[in-house]
């Protein structure tokens, strides 16, 4: 298959879709992990929510 | 079957979340397989050449960018008129996916720009109104993450939302209002599709896995969000006992 004499620019803008998507879901991946780990360690130490209190 | 408004209810959202995540993940996967198969497999253009295979990820990428503002201008209005908590956390987590797509439709147009227009950036109207989204992407983004009362930050955010969505008539019909190089649509148009069906369909497939991707990457970040409010209220909790 071969892309033309714009082959560089159509190779730069999927590259840019999968550094942009790639990040925006590690971000996201990360994120909940993070979340999880801080709400885990707060349970280990006794802190618990109002509603989970009664 | 679980009703509607269950899902309203923060804990049982999480184990909803919890058992669709994997599935749409899967099919987020299997969509974005096939859609490149097809428009790596698709006719060149007869005036773009190859080129315009960045039209598969330059307009679901320009769609779901307005999408997402569409969204959270409902959140918006749940937040300011119906003061729903979970409204807040839906607009608040969609912000940085519809600013990735934003940046992902801008930096896309401008390589497609570049062979075609001969130029990667131009100030028309769809351009720019294009920029002006993903400023006010980050002004939301900011206003959520700076604000030191959540819920003041919720309702600016919200206000400046649905300002923003003047924008969004805007960016559609700039290409009728002004002369610009952008050119008009051809998809979603008054008089049927423009673009023969050997390109469309790939389109389509992708414009599905992008559809996908955002309602997979949405329904996880509203979940963080979920759990960051709990780790709020938990410090808030362990401040005041101490």
């Amino acid at each position: 298959m071969s892309l033309g004499p714009h082959a560089a620019f159509i190779v730069a803008a999927y590259s840019a879709a999968i550094v942009i998507l790639v990040t925006l879901i590690g971000w996201i991946a990360l994120d909940y992990r993070a979340q999880y780990r801080i709400l885990a360690d707060l349970d280990k130490r006794g802190v618990k929510r109002r509603s989970r209190n009664k | 079957m679980m009703p509607l408004i269950d899902l309203a209810n923060p804990t049982r959202f999480l184990s909803l979340a919890a058992r669709a995540l994997p599935w749409l993940a899967v099919a987020t996967l299997a969509a974005f397989v096939i859609g490149i198969a097809m428009a790596f497999n698709a006719p060149d253009d007869y005036q773009q050449g190859a080129t315009v295979k960045i039209m598969f990820l330059h307009v679901p990428a320009a769609w779901l960018a307005m999408a997402c503002w569409v969204m959270m201008s409902v959140a918006a209005l749940g937040t300011l008129v119906w003061r729903h908590p979970l409204a807040d956390v839906a607009a608040k987590a969609a912000a940085p996916i519809g600013a990735a797509l934003t940046l992902l439709c801008l930096v896309t147009g401008s390589l497609w720009g570049r062979p075609m227009w001969g130029t990667y950036w131009v100030w028309d109207a769809r351009l720019t109104s294009v920029l002006v989204l993903f400023l006010l992407y980050l002004g939301v983004i900011a206003l959520y993450w700076t604000a030191e009362d959540p819920n003041r930050g919720a309702r600016g955010a919200a206000i400046l939302i649905l300002v923003g969505a003047i924008n969004l008539p805007i960016i559609k019909f700039s290409v009728d209002w002004w002369n610009t190089l952008h050119q008009p649509a051809s998809v979603i148009r008054l008089g049927g599709t423009a673009i023969d069906p050997t390109l469309l369909y790939p389109l389509l497939v992708m414009a599905l896995a992008f559809f996908l991707l955002f309602f997979t990457l949405h329904l996880a970040a509203t979940r963080n969000e979920i759990l960051r409010r709990r780790v709020r209220s938990m410090r808030i909790m362990q401040a005041q006992r101490a």
